[in-house]
């Protein structure tokens, strides 16, 4: 009926491309890692200073001198390289990063996004999100497609405090893909999970967008 | 040559620390954190500290005990999730934060180390970030003007350093550990092995001792880790 987290992540993984370095987030981009296919190079960074992330260790291998962004212990490989903060972001804000994949509270139609803090309720901190979404070249959102009270997280205007404005490629969700201009071209629905109708997505979809299907 | 090597974290201290001073602490999460210090400012008991790192500590542990402990009046951060104590004392009004992006709470120390009062960024244009603060067009494109950051103390986590201060950091325990140790009057650095002069390679040498006034060898290093995620070893 829907996508999966899983299969969320593997439909981020066909937005890659051979030799791209990306910047993964934390929850279901993550695991965009698992679907990167065998006979591409992709280099996984690590905002806290690393390129060239590797598999997680075997058990008793772990570092606490080697973690990923979400703190996570992590390897490294033959290819990798380790460098300060203002290095890692100067990467990011620099435009050298090719793609991001970040989850999301709120998009809006017009590109942005809101992913940080819920005023009065939740203060969890912007951490690199808003340099990656405004210095990476393709920013592609993966989220669910409405919030536990079932309302439509893909809006005209997003209520939360923005992380980036005019900012995002493409926002996967368990039910369909949209592709969005960050110049002010809007959204457009290019396609539907399996057992998803059209009608499905406008019925749970606040935004306008155009549709390609 | 003035001595830089102290015994221990106390005494490498001693002297520095006063009531309101600005402190700036490496680390990302647990990972190289400077904890001697962090635990030596805690047994000082200064008070009303600003403290600019990029997270406080996690429950029980880091800069978080700093907090528990009453002693910090305003955080300059990028992350504080994963730390209820600080959510609740933010969202109660008992805590001053100045939320920061990432990149560029870490360009606003290395600029604060390097002599540069600002800088223009993309970072937070459109966002509370960039609320009240100067924004320019470079190259058809609107940018934010964000001020550099110093501390009246740094201290910073190594794995090496050698008696002149010179540090080498370890994996990503590197993170925000090379810009503090230039922004502060004093940067104090915590290494796990402490050399003489010329026992480190000149090239690999990630901070240089001119940063550094202090310097001594930690120990009882905990080296927390946050979250332990392994695979399995496959079956022979």
């Amino acid at each position: 009926m829907s996508w999966t987290r899983e299969q969320m992540a593997a439909r981020a993984a066909r937005e890659l491309k051979n030799g791209y370095y990306v910047n993964l987030g934390i929850g279901i981009p993550t695991l965009v890692a698992n679907y990167i296919p065998k006979d591409m190079k992709v280099t996984l960074q690590s905002e806290n200073g690393m390129l060239g992330i590797g598999p997680f260790p075997f058990e008793g291998d772990e570092d606490p001198d080697l973690i990923n962004a979400g703190k996570q212990t992590i390897t490294a490989l033959p290819s990798s390289s380790y460098f300060s903060s203002a290095e890692s972001f100067a990467m990011i804000r620099g435009g050298h990063i090719d793609m991001a994949v970040l989850g999301a509270m709120e998009v809006s139609e017009k590109g942005d996004i809101a992913n940080w803090t819920i005023p009065g309720k939740m203060v969890k901190g912007m951490g690199g999100a808003m340099d990656l979404v405004a210095g990476v070249k393709r920013v592609i959102v993966v989220m669910e497609h409405t919030n536990k009270a079932g309302h439509s997280k893909i809006l005209k205007k997003c209520d939360l405090p923005l992380t980036g404005s005019g900012c995002i490629d493409m926002v996967i969700t368990d039910l369909c893909v949209f592709s969005v201009d960050r110049k002010g071209g809007g959204m457009r629905l290019i396609e539907l999970a399996p057992g998803v109708t059209a009608e499905d997505v406008k019925a749970k979809t606040e935004a306008a967008y155009t549709s390609a299907i | 040559m003035a001595n830089k090597v102290y015994p221990d974290a106390k005494a490498a201290l001693d002297g520095i620390p006063f009531d309101g001073m600005t402190v700036m602490a490496g680390g990302f999460g647990l990972c190289g954190t400077p904890e001697n210090l962090i635990t030596a400012l805690r047994e000082n008991g200064v008070k009303d500290l600003t403290i600019i790192s990029n997270n406080c500590g996690a429950d029980d542990r880091g800069l978080w005990t700093l907090m528990d402990n009453h002693q910090i009046k305003k955080m300059i951060s990028s992350y504080v999730g994963e730390n209820k104590l600080f959510e609740s004392l933010y969202l109660s009004g008992k805590l001053d934060l100045e939320l920061t992006p990432q990149g560029t709470l870490a360009e606003r120390i290395r600029a604060g180390g390097a002599g540069i009062p600002a800088f223009y960024t993309r970072t937070g244009v459109g966002t509370v970030v960039a609320e009240g603060k100067p924004t320019e067009e470079f190259d058809g494109l609107t940018y934010v003007r964000e001020s550099w950051l110093k501390a009246d103390l740094s201290i910073v986590k190594a794995w090496k350093g050698d008696t002149e201060g010179n540090l080498i950091y370890r994996k990503t325990a590197q993170n925000f550990n090379p810009m503090i140790a230039t922004a502060g009057k004093i940067t104090i650095a915590e290494v796990e092995e402490l050399v003489d002069v010329g026992s480190l390679n000149p090239d690999a040498i990630h901070t240089p001792g001119i940063y550094v006034k202090r310097i001594f060898q930690g120990s009882d290093y905990k080296n927390y880790i946050e979250h332990r995620t392994v695979r399995k070893r496959e079956a022979v």
